[in-house]
């Protein structure tokens, strides 16, 4: 609580004391460790503490943005005058209105106190176990083991004030056994949640020992798991959910809300509040996430909003801003996709023949508005025939709309999966997509991997 | 500084370490972006810090901090060490890592202007001017200008008894017009897609860009895309433009031939590599056409510096000799796997993340065409230009990728324009079949800021030059609406 104080009073005093019309400060605090393992040995075992102090300042409509990780209030001074300068050589934005007032923050439980046992001996000890478990089963086990304890503190000069604490653990695993290869991973706020065991066992549930063979591209039905399914979603949520991508007219959603564009058994939607997700409970603005509903059985119904875009069309921020400058727009990172009746097994059966997919790789968009995409499948594509999973097969490349494909699913499960890939390049804020398993009735494949 | 680093280096050897080295690095760097007449973001971003990896009894450890004191120093040397100790438990054999002559020397990125010194207002004035001029056109929807600018500054010490400073100055700037109609978004950028072309240069390689003599072309191509033809779906002849061929070498070989990817340590994440160590010297990768190097040392690429981050030397390297795979890019503890010392390749992105093997400036040497010859000679195909989006599987060897635009190539001549162009293939088959590439005077290098690797994320700045190539029976138009 002392240094939840601290910070907040040297933003609060930095704020107050700035020359701008307003200013916002933003600081995300790191304290993080990652063990790395391949071919069944550590191979890269690394730590980091570092901090991001983010100022934004605002100088009648001009904005400017300057970041440093040396909070010394002699350095920090200095980039907060850098900051005023910058702002004022540039021309006046018309469309922006102010920072966001205000608002209360819901308390929520996102740091979990275990997560500082977990030392590198600890982890190491961890790896170890999962690593017996692989090589009794004769498999090699490539993966990486993070945890992290970060810090979220946004202030600004209307009287925003908020802080979080996160603790995060994520461990992904990938088990070979000559062509073959299967794939588990978890991500939590609390690392008691994690079962070594169970996520070794999955990862091997894949190694069926025998040849994979090749298929022919064409369209299939197709069982998708939550890991490929959180593919499709977060692509979604980067081409078309959020109001910049609809104010400039790239997004699907385009003069289509009250449309029935997927099937009706799809429900999207975002909700940093909801506890099966990884919570967080405000926005770099320090402004709290609300709800927001993208398709309601199978309708399309809105969009994310920061306070920029927010304004722009006379409404409420939801709660979606990113680190700034973000000129991507409020993507969602909090995505949820509603489960429905059936399960993994129920959707296998009522195959004849089609294609089991674990994951994807290296997805890219091929034509954004119709939410075209490409990519690999990997660590676990199987041929389905007759109700049961037979042969594993050689990777197939796919290149399908998501809205197309959402608009042919006639299976989700009970069930649903946090799915995260961890930390996105430098900066760590571990968020998930919850997802459940999918069934689609034609699913198109346009190649295969020949290796 | 280097009283900081002598202190660790004094601890490591006392300790009787393997190997230690220590990196403090400085970044600054500067991001302009107008968006439809208005600064979109202006941004500057200062990062210091150092990393320091320990070799003990043949395991790593890496421990970081951004508070650069002698007693920060101290306490993250201890945490490396402690961490390289606890990873022992799982090491089968030990790490095989040779010392090198010890190095003391500086190196800067040799440049005209300094890109920090421009005035801002002559920055923002540039993008703002290029911004109205594709404004002009009313089918653009999205104008977009770009300008960014990184000062780097590195010590490098080791218990090799290394101690290298570096100044690496890096700048690049783009355009980009959105033209949107109905359910369709087309596309034109110059001169690359993605924020545009980077080079380690000064302000000057920004000026020779000529960024507004080509705004008016670039929303005119766009706004025509629109009603351009889509791309067929056959097997034809393509002939890439050399901003394509960029990131086409970039995916299919700069990845593929990592020798730590290769040998598995990237397999968690960005997967491994169809290319295996013994298939060195023989195998062959494409038509004798196909000449690769890894030149670190060619002046403005973006993947030029003095020295590696283990304080091997720039070089210049065969990789692909007459459609040979002839060498890898390897650091000094993969090398042995080929009986050869490191070429120098080991980047990390900042101070904060351990080096990785990361592609240089990959480049395909010239071939013996003009760009006009080659299309006279190919009777029927696609010429693409400027790459819209890429995929390519975790053994690097089954790609697709989309270009901005396309045009028919029929009986010789240059035919209409086609949208959506998009191609797929299997990269030795591709490599293979390619049997014409242009000359010395098409040749360009390409920078690309956004090489992704590793984990923790890093994100690398590497070069490709490459001039115009063809190559046949190539399946285009895998489109799917």
């Amino acid at each position: 609580m002392a240094k939840r104080e601290s910070i907040l009073n040297l933003l609060k005093k930095l704020v107050q004391e700035s020359l701008a019309d307003q200013t916002e400060a933003i600081l995300l605090t790191e304290d993080s460790s990652l063990t790395r393992f391949s071919d069944s040995v550590i191979h890269q075992h690394v730590a980091e503490r570092n901090q991001m102090l983010i100022l934004r300042v605002v100088a009648g409509k001009r904005i400017a943005v300057v970041t440093t990780n040396q909070i010394q209030s002699s350095s920090v001074q200095k980039i907060l005058q850098q900051a005023i300068s910058l702002a004022q050589v540039q021309p006046p934005n018309e469309e922006f209105i102010s920072l966001p007032n205000p608002v209360p923050i819901p308390e929520i439980k996102t740091f979990y106190n275990h997560i500082g046992r977990l030392s590198p001996i600890q982890k190491v000890k961890r790896v170890n176990d999962l690593l017996k478990q692989t090589r009794e089963k004769g498999c090699a086990a490539s993966g990486a083991f993070s945890n992290g304890v970060v810090e979220l503190v946004v202030v600004n000069s209307l009287g925003v004030e908020a802080y979080q604490k996160f603790s995060d653990l994520f461990f992904h695993l990938i088990v070979k056994k000559e062509d073959e290869s299967g794939y588990a991973s978890f991500v939590a706020r609390d690392p008691d949640l994690l079962d070594i065991e169970a996520l070794a066992r999955e990862a091997l549930s894949k190694i069926s020992r025998k040849e994979p063979i090749q298929i022919d591209p064409g369209e299939y039905e197709v069982v998708l798991e939550p890991y490929a399914v959180s593919d499709l979603l977060s692509f979604l949520g980067y081409l078309g959910f959020h109001a910049l991508a609809l104010q400039e007219g790239r997004s699907f959603f385009c003069h289509r809300f009250g449309e029935k564009m997927v099937d009706e058994r799809v429900t999207i939607y975002d909700d940093g509040l909801d506890k099966e997700g990884l919570q967080v409970p405000f926005d770099f603005e320090g402004v709290p996430k609300k709800r927001v509903i993208f398709f309601e059985r199978g309708v399309a119904k809105g969009v994310s909003y920061d306070s920029i875009t927010a304004t722009r069309e006379g409404k409420d921020s939801t709660g979606h801003a990113l680190i700034p400058p973000n000129t991507e727009g409020p993507i969602p990172i909090n995505l949820f996709m509603e489960g429905g009746e059936s399960s993994l097994k129920e959707m296998i059966q009522s195959i004849r023949k089609g294609i089991y997919v674990t994951r994807f790789h290296y997805t890219n968009v091929v034509e954004p508005m119709k939410a075209v995409i490409t990519g690999m499948t990997r660590d676990g594509t199987f041929l389905i025939e007759d109700g049961e999973i037979k042969n594993p097969i050689k990777n197939l490349r796919f290149t399908e709309s998501i809205l197309s494909a959402l608009s042919r699913v006639s299976l989700i499960s009970k069930e649903r999966k946090i799915c995260s890939e961890g930390t996105v390049y430098s900066r760590r804020f571990v968020t998930g997509t919850v997802a459940p398993a999918i069934k689609i009735d034609g699913f198109n494949f346009s190649g295969v991997s020949n290796v | 500084m280097k009283d900081l680093t002598q202190n660790i280096i004094d601890l490591a050897k006392m300790k009787k370490l393997d190997y230690t080295d220590i990196r403090i690095v400085r970044r600054q760097n500067e991001e302009i972006e107008v968006k439809n007449g208005r600064v979109e973001a202006l941004t500057r971003d200062e990062d210091f810090g150092f990393g320091i990896r320990v070799l003990s009894n043949g395991a790593w450890g890496f421990a970081c901090s951004s508070k650069v004191t002698k007693k920060e120093m101290e306490a993250v040397f201890g945490k490396a060490l402690k961490i390289a100790r606890a990873s022992l438990r799982t090491q089968r054999n030990g790490i095989h890592y040779p010392t090198v002559p010890s190095v003391i020397d500086r190196y800067t990125t040799p440049y005209s202007i300094d890109p920090f010194e421009v005035a801002l207002e002559t920055k923002l004035n540039l993008l703002l001017q290029v911004n109205e001029i594709l404004q002009k056109n009313k089918k653009i929807k999205i104008s977009e200008a770009f300008m960014s600018t990184y000062q780097t500054e590195k010590i490098f010490a080791s218990t090799d008894g290394s101690f290298i400073e570096q100044k690496i100055i890096e700048c690049g700037a783009g355009i980009s017009a959105s033209a949107i109609e109905g359910d369709e978004i087309q596309v034109r950028s110059y001169p690359n897609s993605f924020r545009g072309n980077f080079a380690t240069k000064g302000y000057e390689w920004i000026e020779k860009l000529d960024l507004i003599g080509h705004a008016e072309r670039v929303a005119e191509e766009a706004s025509q895309l629109l009603k351009a033809k889509p791309c067929p779906s056959k097997i034809t002849t393509l002939i890439l433009d050399s901003s394509q061929l960029a990131l086409q070498i970039h995916e299919s070989i700069g990845h593929p031939i990592e020798l730590d990817r290769i040998l598995g340590t990237e397999t968690s994440y960005a997967g491994t590599s169809f290319i295996k160590p013994e298939m060195v010297g023989h195998f062959k990768y494409g038509s004798e056409l196909v000449n690769i190097v890894a030149d670190a040392t060619f002046p403005g690429g973006l993947g030029t510096f003095g020295y590696d981050d283990e304080g091997v030397k720039a070089q210049r390297t065969p990789i692909i000799t007459n459609g040979i795979l002839v060498n890898l890019l390897t650091s000094r503890e993969t090398a042995h796997h080929l009986g050869r010392e490191s070429n120098g390749t080991m980047r990390a992105d900042g101070w904060n993340r351990i080096p990785l093997i990361r592609m240089t400036n990959i480049n395909l040497e010239p071939g013996e065409w003009t760009l006009e010859g080659m299309i006279a000679d190919t009777e029927e195909g696609l010429l693409l230009s400027t790459n819209r989006s890429w995929s390519i599987d975790d053994q690097r060897i089954n790609f697709q990728f989309e270009t901005e635009i396309g045009w028919e190539i029929k009986n010789g001549k240059i035919g209409e324009m086609i949208k959506n162009p998009t191609y797929t293939g299997i990269t030795p088959t591709f490599w293979n079949a390619c049997d014409a590439i242009a000359n010395q005077n098409h040749w360009q290098m390409w920078g690309t800021p956004n090489c992704g690797k590793g984990e923790p994320g890093q994100v690398a700045h590497v070069g490709h030059g490459a001039s115009p190539a063809r190559f046949r029976k190539v399946q285009v138009g895998v489109m799917k609406g």
